[in-house]
């Protein structure tokens, strides 16, 4: 029998596949169908800096309009008694699925300014949250800011909210980072205890009938592992941290490559939307046929033994590898 | 035990009580009592309960005659019951509180006392209403101030349940209802103590039980009615005595002594006033000072005036009286009297030997203030030797000349009260931060405060004057300030239309809102404001409140910042702590909003002081600038004289002269009115512009307009006229302009969002964008004036099922008050465009004759021929059968003018009776034709001397055809006047339905209405409502010969007309309903259309038409105009602050009531699909 357990983030965890934040990680009800279904964790959906804020905003905004104007209608809506915002419905989402799953459950924060939506971090934690994972992305589109600004200003944030719990903190990145091995060792020297490669976006399109950016979200594909692979590999035995895998996880394959790659779990979600939740058990399962066909015994033994540090050719990670692509395009063939 | 002091008005006052001491609560909305039925629901919706420990039940009815009935029936089944109403309101419960009294049942009807609808509705406050059901047998109980109406709330039920005589509760509509002061609270002891159980137990045992069953209600001949009907006497005799014992008993309980008929003033007093409700207020405190003064006056304040005692009120009548004068707040055409002054002269002759000379004399209609001024001027009225009797005083009246004059400088305003008067603009929040700051200085220190708030008649763009009062004393003075130590304008542009420093006495503070610094201000005041503040020797500060708020993201909020500006100044409270005391009260009040809006608060207090500058007034008047007139110099005598007058804030000045005797009016008059309350308009590229008219289509104000013309209208065209090719296949070789109407623009921006064409090379610029107003607003003036004065294009030669042809048409309903972006004016400009030369308009009361006919000016207007929409407004019930009224006399004088037609065909001549009796109609040059044909007939008929002719003169133009359209919203189509909109649809008449569709009653604040989606919150359905929106179309579909069409115009603008032209064409009955979006929603208006996207692609709201004459065609008459379903019902409706707060305030019920509520769009959905799919014959509509 292999050993399909893992760590992560300091959390015994028994296979290495987590769902990833997503809209199915939103309801207690699902996370209890997903812990069914054979995942190790789940990360919640993403508490938002811009939720927390703009919410608040809107609601007053909308609460307030049109009122104390015209005699007969001082306002438009009732006064309810107590609303709750996104930010306590999160905490108490994470209260409740906290009690209702056996599995851990890892909070998502999704921000980048060190203001007072921080504070979250700590009611997650003491909502009982076995760890955090801290989305940062940030679209500079301000010509005159720099990659160290914005850097700085992550490695602050992962301080701020590191010195707010005490519960492990994993740090969710996009790719767009120009020294990423650099950036990673100083989020790990701010605190943080594992990172999350890569983040997804919504990316605008245009809609020629309307002439309109339209934002839409496309599912991940196996083809889009190869990036947070190769990420991993590298960074793999160079930065002390614990490291998921998320973007184009679809299969066992993809498993076993984040695994060899370097990473402590992969993430999945676009594989549940597509397939349905019994897909977590398919690749748990096809994961398991793999290693027992090959006698792999753990998860363990598997993990960063394909990575740039474990294999024969690192240069393979690095640049010479788009030549050798290259070169081995045949634009005559069939 | 300590007294808790609160700050609240008299509605939230009495509801308090109410809700505390009741089990089953009936409600219906009208202004000015909405609130208390308001807050009743949310109490019961935050689980509050009642003295008893259990939550009452608060039920909404279709109208207060259901409530009423609802009332008795829960009054009969043995439950605590009240109610909450007024006007109109009252009068439709005035059958069952006949019953309710006559059957000596408890209960007590909180009302706020209003005007009733005579020549013109007033929402305002005085004592009609009441007065129309004082033959009723309830006990009238009036209470003067809003700690009155928190005692005298607990006094009535007390004195109901205790006498079984049924008690209306009434207080002065507004000026008490709305007035916030600070009062004592009445603990849950006094409550107790003051309804025993056993009276509660005796009520129940009262109440109809099959366990003990009896029969109530019988019908009684003449043999044993009368008997009957006198057998209640003895109750009523001691009902006096019981409301005085309790009264007594609520004095030893709580300190507050109150009498059947207090006396006030001198004990040996000569001339006396005897008066009821907030003026005796007035009265009251100016006796005081008079007697203080050494005269010799007094007043006597009813409270109860029915059961009236005699006894009592003889009582109090000091001896040495020589005139009494009887105020009445209310007008009886024709009476002897009013019915306050038939009483003190029955009582006097009946209970007394004095024999003073008595006077009456009316006060008050409509809120009109009651100063200290005029009551000493009814004093003074008595010293005379021939005083007049059955005068009015606070009004002019040249007509009859029995008026009173008084000296508006007379004043009693102690020198220890603050006075403060704020002007605000409506959306900036002024009034809000005023309740703030008198909750802080009420409630934080040992100050009373008083604050009454007067708001515009127009739902967008309008003022807000707030009269606050601070002291050291119980402030009693319901009359507004007239000489303030601080005034306050929180928008710079009111100095250059209203007299804003008249409210400012010798010495104040004068606070502006300005983007003026302190070096600079003084040169852009208008002349006037500059003598104003030399002549008065005014402190003068500027803020620039614009700023801060922008740097704080709170847009153009600036409530917090002003407040704080106010406090910093005025010295109410030492500085420091007066900023604590704001930053607590903003906590309080926005920390369930979420702790982003609380900082965002803090942060503008936080920047403010640092912002707030003193001007060193050193300045001559230097300005260039006046006060602008009311309305142009061009403006017809009648618009100048007196809408100018009532525009600028002096309508009180307006004589009795001045007035229409009936309520006529005039119409076209809002076009005088350039409010000029936007500070963007949009601006036309022509080189973009596809000429499609959605913009003219949707613009809610009629402010952006559509013309195609020969191009010899240009020679002489200001020269920044734009103007390009028309292209339009019926008008070859034309120009075509789009023109904005700068100053009448509300920057609503539904016409940038609706316009389609994009610039090929920067696709967010459009045909139309919005730009800053004040840099065009002269040339675009010039423009809109040049515009206006091309001819229009002949009606008769315009396609009128092409959207663009129709936007051609000139509107005939223009620059309403309405809010900016609203969702239903566009259909009745639409409605004005393509019928308003020949239609009748019947309107309900609601949002849509409040913006359609709340003076001072009036949008619907005529065009060049004169002609235009006749419109009126009977009331909320009756708005279709009013209508189908309007078309039996088209009907029955269009008959009798074509059976008049063959017997003058000697004079008229045979080929003018035939063309008149045969032309077809039903488009416009036939149209055309026929007007043509009635002028050639009124020639021929001019001079006739036989009586007949003279007989169809007069209804001549009735043989031109008119249509009659039946206007109104939800709350009139589904609820009040359902009863009536379904027999005129059964009628078969040929009337046209228009429902402006908000689902909810938005006049009067959202109110959840029959039409209120489920899943939504609305006032009276604050735990969301429950059950689904009534089906009104498929209702009106069952009869099989009614027009019935469901539209929403920015889904589809071309069924939208398409429904329009059908509805008016079909000559039996007709119904549209228009999907509207309101403010009630919680939406940004500017997004409005887009929502009606949403709503028909989620088949929330599908569109359809169904033409009963397909069915002469062997076709199924429904079609649906919409596709499938296309997105979730949440995607649509989670962008509306209506469904979104409920899945902030409970969660589960949101999540349960949005998936029953998507069961509902698909259920209908399939329905409908299955009766539009049926042939013919399966359809059964044969």
């Amino acid at each position: 029998m292999v050993d399909l357990s893992t760590t992560y983030l300091g959390l015994k965890l028994k296979n290495p596949l987590v769902a990833s934040a997503s809209p199915l990680t939103e309801k207690v009800e699902n996370m209890r169908r997903l812990e069914e279904a054979g995942v190790s964790a789940v990360v919640m959906h993403s508490l938002f800096e811009e939720q927390i804020i703009h919410e608040s905003l809107e609601l007053d905004h909308f609460l307030n309009q049109g009122t104390e104007t015209f005699a007969e209608a001082l306002s438009y809506l009732p006064s309810a008694g107590k609303f709750t915002l996104s930010p306590e419905s999160y905490v108490e989402t994470v209260r409740k699925a906290r009690k209702a799953v056996g599995i851990p459950v890892i909070g998502s924060l999704n921000g980048v300014s060190s203001g007072g939506w921080i504070h979250y971090a700590k009611k997650i934690e003491d909502a009982g949250a076995d760890a955090l994972e801290l989305n940062l992305y940030y679209l500079p589109t301000d010509a005159n800011l720099t990659s160290t600004a914005i850097e700085d200003n992550y490695v602050r944030l992962v301080s701020d909210i590191r010195a707010q719990v005490k519960i492990p903190i994993a740090v969710k990145l996009s790719p767009f980072f120009t020294a990423l091995p650099n950036f990673a060792r100083r989020l790990a020297e701010a605190g943080a205890n594992g990172l999350v490669l890569f983040n997804r976006f919504y990316q605008p399109d245009l809609d020629l009938e309307a002439l309109e950016v339209a934002p839409n979200l496309v599912l991940s594909t196996s083809n889009e592992l190869r990036l947070p692979l190769r990420w991993i590999a590298i960074l793999y035995g160079k930065v002390e941290v614990d490291f998921a895998l998320t973007s184009g996880v679809h299969t066992a394959e993809d498993m076993i490559k984040a695994v060899m790659a370097g990473a402590n779990v992969a993430m999945t979600t676009s594989a549940l939307l597509l397939h349905g939740l019994p897909q977590a058990s398919k690749m748990l399962e096809g994961v398991q046929k793999w290693m027992t066909e090959r006698e792999y015994s753990s998860i363990q033994q598997m993990r960063g033994s394909m990575s740039q540090g474990a294999v024969a050719e690192p240069a393979a990670f690095e640049r010479a590898n788009y030549m050798k692509v290259l070169n081995s395009f045949n634009p005559n063939a069939k | 035990m300590t007294k808790q002091l609160v700050n609240m008005d008299g509605n939230e006052a009495t509801a308090y009580v109410a809700h505390r001491t009741n089990e089953v609560i009936a409600i219906y909305p009208i202004t000015p009592s909405s609130t208390m039925g308001e807050l009743a629901d949310e109490w019961s919706a935050q689980k509050r309960p009642n003295l008893w420990g259990t939550i009452p039940l608060v039920v909404e009815m279709q109208s207060e005659g259901g409530a009423s009935g609802a009332v008795h029936g829960a009054l009969q089944a043995g439950a605590l019951t009240t109610t909450f109403t007024a006007s109109q309101g009252l009068l439709l419960m005035i059958p069952n509180m006949f019953k309710i009294a006559g059957e000596l049942t408890s209960t007590v009807f909180h009302v706020s006392a209003r005007s009733l609808a005579c020549q013109a509705l007033s929402i305002f406050g005085d004592h009609s209403d009441v007065m129309a059901v004082r033959g009723t047998g309830f006990g009238l109980l009036a209470s003067n101030s809003v700690q009155e109406a928190h005692d005298a709330a607990l006094i009535a039920q007390a004195a109901a349940l205790e006498s079984r005589v049924p008690f209306v509760h009434f207080f002065d509509g507004f000026r008490t209802s709305s007035e916030v002061n600070k009062i004592e609270l009445i603990d849950d002891e006094t409550i107790r103590a003051m309804i025993p159980m056993e009276y509660v137990q005796e009520h129940r045992a009262r109440g109809l039980s099959p366990d003990r069953p009896v029969l109530r209600g019988t019908a009684q001949n003449p043999d044993v009615y009368f008997q009957g009907r006198e057998t209640v006497n003895p109750f009523y005799a001691v009902c006096p005595d019981i409301v005085q014992k309790h009264m007594d008993k609520f004095a030893k309980l709580s300190g507050r002594s109150y009498h059947l008929f207090d006396y006030v003033g001198a004990p040996d007093a000569e001339r006396i006033i005897v008066v009821m409700g907030s003026g005796a207020e007035t009265a009251g405190e100016t006796a005081r000072y008079l007697v203080e003064r050494g005269e010799k006056v007094g007043v006597i304040v009813v409270r109860l005036y029915r059961p009236f005692s005699i006894e009592h009120f003889i009582k109090v009548l000091p001896k040495t009286v020589k005139t009494i004068a009887v105020l009445d707040r209310t007008k009886e055409p024709g009476a002897a009297g009013e019915p306050l002054y038939v009483d003190v002269i029955a009582a006097l002759k009946e209970g007394s030997a004095l024999n003073p000379k008595v006077i009456g004399g009316r006060y008050g209609l409509s809120s009109k203030e009651f100063t200290p001024a005029m009551a000493k001027a009814v004093f003074d009225e008595m010293s005379k030797p021939a005083p007049k009797n059955h005068f009015m005083v606070g009004i002019n009246d040249d007509v009859t000349h029995n008026s009173l004059d008084y000296d508006p400088a007379f004043s009693i305003e102690s020198p220890e009260t603050v006075r403060c008067v704020f002007w605000g603009l409506g959306a900036d929040g002024t009034v809000g931060a005023n309740k703030n700051s008198i909750k802080i200085i009420g409630e934080e220190t040992s100050n009373y405060s008083q604050g009454y708030f007067v708001y515009d008649s127009k739902k967008s763009g309008g003022n807000t004057i707030s009269h606050l009062r601070f002291g050291p004393k119980p402030i009693r003075s319901p009359y507004l300030i007239s000489q303030a130590q601080f005034v306050a304008c929180h928008q710079f542009s009111f100095l250059e239309r209203f007299d804003v420093l008249k409210y400012a006495m010798p010495g104040a503070v004068f606070l502006l809102n300005s983007l003026y610094g302190p070096e600079e201000v003084w040169d852009h005041l208008p002349r006037e404001t500059q003598q104003g503040i030399l002549d008065k020797k005014l402190r003068f500060y500027v803020i620039n409140a614009y700023n801060v708020a922008e740097a704080t993201g709170m847009g153009t909020r600036i409530n917090t910042i002003m407040q704080t500006c106010f406090f910093a100044i005025s010295g109410v409270l030492p500085r420091e702590q007066a900023i604590e005391e704001i930053k607590k009260s903003i906590k309080k009040t926005y920390g369930r909003r979420g702790e982003a809006v609380v900082q965002q608060n803090f942060q503008a207090v936080d920047m403010t002081l640092a912002n707030l500058h003193e001007v060193k007034v050193t300045g001559k008047v230097n300005s260039t600038i006046t006060r602008r007139p009311a309305v142009p110099a061009e403006a017809p005598e009648y618009v100048r004289e007196v809408l100018g007058k009532i525009i600028s804030l002096q309508g009180d000045d307006v004589p009795v002269s001045a007035m229409p005797v009936d309520g006529t009016f005039p119409t076209g008059t809002t076009q005088w009115e350039k409010r000029n309350i936007s500070l963007e308009i949009p601006e036309w590229v022509p080189d973009l512009c596809i000429q499609c008219g959605k913009c003219v289509f949707v613009c809610p104000h009629a402010v952006i307009r559509a013309k195609v013309y020969e191009p010899s209208h240009l020679e002489g065209a200001p020269a920044t006229f734009k103007s390009l090719e028309a292209k339009f296949k019926e008008f070859p070789g034309t120009r075509y302009t789009i023109q904005v109407a700068p100053e009448d623009c509300t920057g609503c921006a539904l016409c940038v969002e609706i316009c389609p064409a994009k610039d090929k090379t920067q696709v967010g610029r459009k045909a139309l964008n919005m730009v800053e107003q004040p840099p065009l607003r002269e040339q675009e003036v010039h423009n809109w004036n040049y515009f206006l004065n091309i001819p229009d294009v002949d009606r008769a030669a315009l396609n009128l099922r092409t959207l663009k042809n129709t936007q051609l048409l000139e509107p005939l309903f223009e620059f309403s008050g309405a809010c900016g972006g609203c969702g239903e004016t566009p259909y009745i400009k639409l409605l004005s465009q393509l019928f308003g030369d020949r239609i009748l308009v019947a309107n309900a009361t609601g949002c849509s004759s409040i913006y359609g006919a709340n003076l001072p000016t009036t949008p619907y207007t005529f065009n060049k021929d004169g002609r235009g929409p006749a419109w009126s407004n009977s009331l909320f019930e009756d708005n279709a059968e009013f209508g189908m009224g309007f078309r039996l006399t088209l009907d029955k004088q269009g008959e009798y003018a074509r059976e008049l037609l063959p017997h003058l065909a000697p004079i008229i001549g045979d080929q003018l009776v035939t063309a008149l009796l045969t032309t077809d109609q039903t488009n416009e040059a036939g149209l055309k034709t026929q007007r043509e044909n009635v002028a050639l007939l009124k020639q021929r008929l001019q001079g006739q001397s036989d009586p007949r002719a003279h007989d169809l003169l007069s209804l001549a133009d009735v043989l031109v055809r008119k249509s009659v359209w039946i206007l109104g919203g939800d709350g009139w189509a589904y609820d009040i006047g359902y009863g009536g909109l379904d027999h005129v649809l059964a009628s078969g008449r040929d009337v046209n339905l228009l429902v402006l569709d908000t689902e909810v009653y938005s006049n009067t604040g959202g109110q959840s209405s029959k039409s209120t989606p489920r899943a939504a919150v609305a006032k009276f359905a604050a735990q969301g409502k429950g059950m689904p929106k009534k089906d009104l179309g498929l209702i009106a579909m069952a009869y099989g010969y009614v027009y019935v069409a469901r539209v929403a115009m920015g889904a589809s603008d071309q069924q939208t007309l398409n429904a329009f032209l059908e509805a008016d064409a079909y000559q039996g009955p007709s119904i549209i309903i228009a999907y509207s979006h309101c403010i009630a929603h919680g939406i940004d208006m500017s997004k409005g259309l887009e929502q009606q996207k949403l709503a028909v692609q989620s088949g929330y709201w599908p569109l359809y038409r169904y033409n009963p004459l397909l069915l002469a065609e062997g076709k199924n008459p429904l079609t649906l105009d919409s596709k499938e379903p296309s997105i979730p019902l949440e995607q649509y409706a989670y962008n509306e602050t209506r469904y979104k707060m409920l899945v902030k305030s409970d969660e589960d019920r949101a999540e349960a009531l949005i998936q029953l509520a998507q069961r509902d769009v698909k259920a209908r959905w399939e329905y409908y699909k299955h009766m539009a799919s049926q042939t013919f014959e399966e359809s059964g509509n044969d």
